[in-house]
């Protein structure tokens, strides 16, 4: 059922219509605006105009200390903001040469963790949404927000959190983290089967999403697509695993990728059923973590004065979306010469129009809803 | 049994005070319907969602805290509120038209409720072809919906209308031959011969196990027909914002969501009569108390039954609503051309093969 619709265009004389999405649309996840030409229902090109939040975040770490470039992070990927501190403090520490003690990495793997679960939860939830199922986005926003209580127990804020600094975290954990951590692990692991029953194996939303917006490997590579939107077309590329950091190599997980359990390796469904894999890789993870956690002070290698040498680091880290990277130019002194932040999700992006066009409109919704983008992180 | 009510309207409807009596009659219920499915709906939404819904709103101080009735009062604050914006007729719009597309929609629902039987003396007419007419009237809010997405001089109102005209278009035929299978039976298109037949033997949709597919295939049809979830795509709020409605607000838009909710009750009335024993009690069908006064049939119990029987499909409708995901358009199309349509005849000639038998 799952075809591309084909249309002979000798038999039938139709006008393209120029439709505008966005940048108000409800499925746009934010102020993207796709210029869609249409052909009846069929999308026949696209253009993706982006920059309605752009907010010159490069421009403006040229004219602040490092350490104030932390809050700036956060508010590029909000919906992930612990991974964009986490990938920025990762780059100036090999900068700098800074040696961080165990619990702090401990620390910001299992936040990491939890951070790449509520992403998930907002993506898987807002991908339903774009199918027109109502029901499982609120149950999970509704987990999501035990998350972002977490967090608030952790650090004071819900969505940007300034935590993850350079050399240390912010705050050790409280007293009752680690105790209220596992109990939201118990309950929100029986939840995962429940959202599988709702939406994963629903014969609507296989059929809407398997087989549809193709993404071959090579395809994939070629943009630069990274994340579970890579996975999910059958590449085993991880950046926790390839270029371990932190303290993932003495954590043991998997690295799900898309098999084409449902069509074939790369649609829709692929790329949705990997993060529902990763989010219970991140339950593991987090147990894990729990259990074997060091103590220590967290602020022990926080330096006074964030100053690095003269020179330049490029560092990547993978997000919840893919892999985040930072190049920082330091000339020695307080603010850097230049930083420049590659955006997973503007790569994840590009292939939009390679993999949707000759799709239906709907089609175009879910495949823009299963590339799980946000666009504080590609206008910057 | 209904001596006395049936021959008191017959004499009251030979007045002409009478049709305007009955048209009031139709709107209230209308009105009430969707002040009460809006706020059910509401309710059961918040319920499979794991929340609690409007709480806020009360009536005359009564706000009835955690309960379900907290909030009561939200969806008359909601229809204040709809009354009272601002009525916008978009520059390039063709303004006649537009204007006249929700009247034509809210005609096409509200003429047809003079064939929809809510007892078995509560009905505004008993014509001999109660159920033609009944499907015939709810498809004529189609001519609204298209004249409205046209004259709106929106792109996505234009992709919201064609879906839709193409949606309704298609699913009557499914559903009317559902019906016809009843009619073929119970050899009458009276709303009150059906039900006759229903009384004599049993419930239509244990006639038989090709009335019983019927059924689905009927019930199938009419959510398609009034375009909710899994098939609304018509106005697919992810993908064409509001469909055919974008352009629309306030009295106007009000009016839209008045027919949706007496479309919602037309076809689970329809369905209650047709299939389910109208206004028979389910304690009579399944002879459970026999001779009894614990049968609880009769004209004011008849009103009870077949609106518990359409209230709880209109709860069903709703439960699809908030479980599933919407279908793709063309798998819209599949499903009714190549799925329920060759069912639905295939249902036909096997009932008649039965009825010879």
């Amino acid at each position: 059922m799952s075809t591309k619709p084909h249309i002979d265009q000798s038999l039938v004389k139709t006008e393209e219509m120029v439709l505008n999405m966005g940048p108000q649309h409800p499925s746009t996840h934010g102020v993207l605006r796709l210029k869609i030409h249409t052909d009846g229902e069929v999308v026949s090109k696209i253009e993706p105009i982006i920059g309605y939040l752009h907010r010159c975040f490069e421009k403006h770490c040229e004219h602040l200390g490092y350490e104030q470039i932390v809050p700036f992070t956060d508010r590029c990927d909000y919906i992930a903001s612990m991974h964009m501190n986490h990938g920025y403090a990762l780059a100036m520490e090999r900068l700098m040469g800074i040696e961080v003690p165990p619990r702090v990495e401990y620390i910001r793997v299992i936040v990491g963790e939890l951070q790449r679960i509520a992403s998930h939860l907002v993506a898987l939830g807002t991908f339903g949404l774009d199918i027109g199922a109502i029901t499982p986005f609120t149950w999970m926003i509704r987990d999501r927000e035990r998350i972002l209580d977490l967090f608030e127990n952790l650090c004071g804020a819900r969505l940007l959190y300034n935590y993850i600094w350079v050399g240390g975290v912010s705050h050790d954990l409280p007293e009752k983290f680690i105790r209220r951590t596992k109990e939201f692990i118990d309950y929100f692991t029986p939840q995962m089967d429940e959202f599988d029953q709702l939406l994963t194996f629903n014969k609507i939303f296989i059929e809407r999403t398997a087989d549809v917006g193709i993404l071959p490997p090579d395809v994939a590579i070629n943009y630069g697509v990274t994340g579970p939107s890579l996975r999910g077309s059958g590449v085993k590329w991880d950046l926790r695993k390839d270029e371990a950091y932190s303290a993932y190599p003495e954590l043991e997980f998997d690295v799900p990728v898309g098999t084409g359990k449902m069509g074939s390796v790369g649609d829709c469904w692929d790329r949705y059923w990997v993060r529902m894999l990763e989010m219970r890789e991140s339950v593991r993870i987090i147990d894990q973590a729990l259990k074997s956690i060091p103590d220590g002070d967290v602020r022990a290698a926080v330096p006074k004065k964030v100053r690095p040498p003269k020179g330049s680091v490029y560092s990547r880290f993978e997000t919840a979306r893919g892999e985040i990277g930072y190049y920082i130019i330091s000339d020695g002194k307080n603010i850097p010469v230049r930083l420049k932040m590659r955006s997973p999700a503007f790569c994840n992006l590009s292939v939009i129009s390679e993999i949707a066009e000759g799709w239906m409109i709907s089609d175009l919704i879910a495949i823009l809803g299963s590339l799980d983008i946000v666009l504080g992180e590609i206008d910057r | 049994m209904n001596g006395i009510w049936a021959s008191t309207l017959d004499i009251l409807t030979s007045y002409g005070s009478m049709i305007s009596l009955a048209g009031v009659g139709i709107f209230l219920i209308m009105a009430v319907n969707a002040l009460v499915a809006v706020y059910f709906e509401r309710k059961v939404s918040a319920f499979m969602q794991d929340r609690l819904g409007p709480m806020e709103v009360g009536i005359f101080g009564f706000k009835g805290g955690k309960k379900f009735w907290g909030g009561i009062g939200q969806t008359i604050a909601d229809t204040v509120k709809l009354l009272t914006k601002e009525d916008i007729l978009p520059d390039s719009a063709d303004k006649k038209l537009m204007i006249l597309a929700p009247f034509i929609i809210f005609i096409g629902a509200f003429v047809t409720f003079i064939g929809v039987p809510f007892s078995s003396v509560l009905l505004v007419s008993n014509f001999n072809i109660g159920i033609f007419y009944i499907i015939a009237m709810s498809s004529v809010g189609v001519v609204g919906i298209i004249l409205a997405g046209w004259a709106s001089n929106n792109k996505w109102s234009l992709y919201g209308s064609l879906r839709s005209a193409a949606q309704i278009i298609s699913y009557e035929i499914p559903a009317g031959l559902s019906l016809i299978l009843v009619v073929l039976v119970a050899g009458s298109l009276n709303i009150h011969d059906i039900v006759g037949w229903q009384a004599d033997h049993r419930w239509f949709i244990f006639h038989s196990p090709m009335a019983f597919l019927a059924f689905f295939v009927y019930f199938i049809s009419g959510v398609a027909e009034t375009n909710r979830t899994p098939f609304d795509i018509p106005e697919a709020e992810s993908e064409l914002v509001a469909g055919w409605m974008t352009e629309y607000s306030g009295f106007r838009w009000a009016l839209f969501f008045l027919s949706e909710y007496a479309n919602m009750l037309i076809v689970c009335i329809l369905t209650a009569v047709v299939f389910l024993g109208g206004w028979l009690s389910p304690m009579a069908m399944f002879n459970i108390f026999p001779e009894s006064w614990l049968i609880f049939d009769g004209i004011w119990w008849g009103a009870f039954w077949i609106m518990f029987k359409a209230i709880f499909l209109i709860f069903v409708m709703m439960w699809f609503r908030w479980t599933f995901p919407r279908l793709r358009v063309d798998q819209l199309m599949y499903l009714c051309w190549k799925v329920l349509i060759p069912f639905a005849l295939v249902n036909l000639v096997l009932v008649s093969i039965w009825e010879l038998l």
